[in-house]
């Protein structure tokens, strides 16, 4: 069960994590030894048990539609790094 | 000012100081605030403190008057939101992060009085069980500073431990505060899945993450319990406690029907840990109760289910540290770049494992195979406890394997490490209330006696360990630290 480097960049790539080289070859050995672990699991039959997705029995509702205060623009913009007058900076998309 | 240590002093007894007028709030804020000056700098249970900020609000209720717990100080694991007040959850990417509102709990803790004293040390976002992985270093164990206070709530734990704070808050997902209560010689409760809010508490895995007291006695564990315990509908989870809060009195178990699951305790546990174990299950034999044995034939398949479950809903809560909105930020020459460079320089070596874990177990191709069987497991290990629960009314576990361990010991081992949580997770899968008592020591190192019950039982939880609390009498003070005064 041992993962290739590429597959190690292309998850890491989903995640929006940047990995340096060492970094890759690391990962790579412990998610193997790691899932090596888990991976017991999937030998098991289990295609007549349901999933569980939430531990409590909820079923859904739905809130009442009425406005309520929400956070201002400041508030909002108040820890950002680069904040804009009404808005997130953020550097250029797809450059 | 009366002389007196806040070392072993319930959160029970300072409201009895303040009530009696021998102290007013603002020296008992004091005492604690001077505690951890002194003390802190090599415990390193607190990531925050504002004396300032604590002294003000001691003296509010100095000033206005107060009842019940008023005035009585507590501390705060730092993955609840404060407003206005630093809250990293342990890592370098909420640095300098001060939310814009306060969480539930910490509302709740305001409204019933509570001073709160700072914010504790944790894991990285409560991914650990030492709080070795906290971005801004380890805490210490009161009892042995050579070894770790347990985690990822170890701050809140230790703080408690050490006697600078009465009372905490931490979260368990699979451990987080059975565990450091264990290690520490502490009582923790992670309650029903559902019965705390978890509005305004930093996510790790949104269906085990649960919100839950430590203190050093049981009745003070249902007090703060009942403090927090509430439905909020800003947490769609959340369904609040089923019934009214009692604070236990009873001392014997006549009636009850306890179950051990020898099953679980056939491999590596320490010998020290299953004595104390056996000593505890026999004075529960002799207060009343009728144990009996039971078995979670599906419980060993916990620690894998769990290691895909959480990391899998990890990586999805934790795809919001960006550098975009908050927390901060590396640049890059596009925004994918900068995104990967922020999460790359703001997350520590277990987060990046668990994101990846995480995310692999739920790409293409994989999903079934991992996440998917993993909720099945998790059905089975339900329906084990179902049947435990039809004949018995709690269960009774060493809450970990072992003692407290040494710094290093697993950090380089991370399934080691993992391993250490594997009494505690299934609770966390089921949706179970668990509570952790210390039974005793092993090696000079306190060890926990876990109660496990139904769904919403916290009362019953409660009834137990404090009747198996006083027959065992623990000192929860380390002897390293007696004859140590304010």
């Amino acid at each position: 069960m041992a993962l290739t480097e590429q597959e190690i960049r292309h998850v890491a790539r989903l995640a929006r994590l940047g990995l340096r080289d060492d970094e890759v070859e690391r990962l790579g050995a412990e998610l193997s030894s790691i899932l090596a672990h888990v991976s017991a699991i999937s030998a098991l039959d289990l295609d007549d048990v349901p999933p569980t997705s939430h531990p409590l029995d909820l079923t859904n509702v739905l809130a009442d539609d009425e406005p309520r205060p929400c956070l201002s623009t400041e508030e909002a913009l108040l820890n950002a790094p680069d904040p804009a007058p009404e808005g997130f900076r953020v550097p250029p998309i797809g450059a | 000012m009366a002389t007196f240590s806040t070392l072993g002093l319930t959160a029970e007894r300072a409201a009895a100081l303040l009530d009696a007028r021998e102290l007013s709030c603002e020296e008992l804020a004091a005492a604690y605030l001077e505690r951890i000056a002194a003390d802190d700098p090599a415990l390193h249970a607190f990531l925050h403190v504002d004396p300032e900020r604590t002294l003000e609000a001691a003296r509010r209720h100095d000033a206005s008057g107060r009842s019940g717990f008023a005035g009585v100080p507590i501390a705060l694991k730092d993955l609840f939101c404060t407003r206005g007040v630093p809250t990293t959850a342990g890592s370098r990417i909420l640095e300098g992060y001060r939310p814009v509102h306060d969480g539930d709990v910490v509302e709740r803790c305001q409204d019933a009085g509570l001073v709160s004293l700072g914010k504790t040390n944790m894991d990285e976002f409560a991914m650990g069980s030492s709080t070795e992985h906290s971005a801004y270093g380890p805490t210490r164990n009161p009892w042995d500073p050579e070894t770790v206070p347990g985690g990822s709530s170890g701050g809140s734990a230790a703080a408690v431990a050490a006697g600078l704070a009465p009372w905490s808050l931490g979260t368990d997902t699979g451990g987080s505060i059975r565990q450091p209560a264990a290690f520490t010689g502490t009582v923790g409760l992670k309650p029903t899945y559902g019965a705390v809010s978890r509005y305004g508490v930093v996510a790790f895995a949104s269906s085990l993450d649960q919100v839950g007291p430590f203190a050093l006695t049981v009745r003070d564990v249902a007090a703060l319990y009942a403090i927090v315990a509430a439905d909020d509908p800003r947490d769609t989870t959340n369904v609040g406690p089923a019934e009214a809060v009692v604070r236990p009195e009873g001392e014997d178990l006549r009636g009850l029907r306890l179950a051990v699951p020898r099953d679980q305790l056939t491999v590596g546990v320490d010998a020290g840990v299953l004595e104390r174990f056996e000593e505890a299950v026999a004075l529960a034999v002799s207060l009343g109760a009728e144990v009996g044995e039971c078995t979670l034939p599906h419980a060993s398949h916990g620690l894998a289910a769990y290691y895909l479950i959480a990391p899998a809903e990890a990586s999805a809560n934790l795809a919001r540290y960006d550098g975009v909105r908050y927390g901060p930020r590396t640049d890059g020459p596009d925004v994918q770049a900068m995104y990967e460079a922020t999460r790359h320089d703001g997350f520590g070596p277990e987060v990046k494992r668990r994101i990846m874990i995480g995310a692999y177990a739920l790409s293409a191709g994989y999903y079934d195979a991992y996440y998917g069987q993993a909720q099945r497991v998790r059905t089975l290990i339900r329906r084990d406890f179902d049947v435990a629960f039809a004949d018995y009314d709690a269960l009774l576990l060493p809450t970990t394997p072992t003692p407290a361990f040494r710094f290093g010991a697993k950090l380089d081992d991370p399934l080691a490490m993992y391993a250490n949580d594997v009494f505690t997770l299934p609770a966390n899968l089921a949706g179970l209330p668990g509570l952790s008592i210390p039974m005793g020591t092993s090696d000079g190192l306190p060890v926990g006696l876990q109660i496990v019950g139904p769904a919403f039982s916290e009362n019953r939880l409660f009834a137990v360990g404090h009747a198996l609390e006083r027959a065992i009498g623990f000192d929860p003070v380390p002897p390293r630290l007696q004859g140590v005064t304010s």
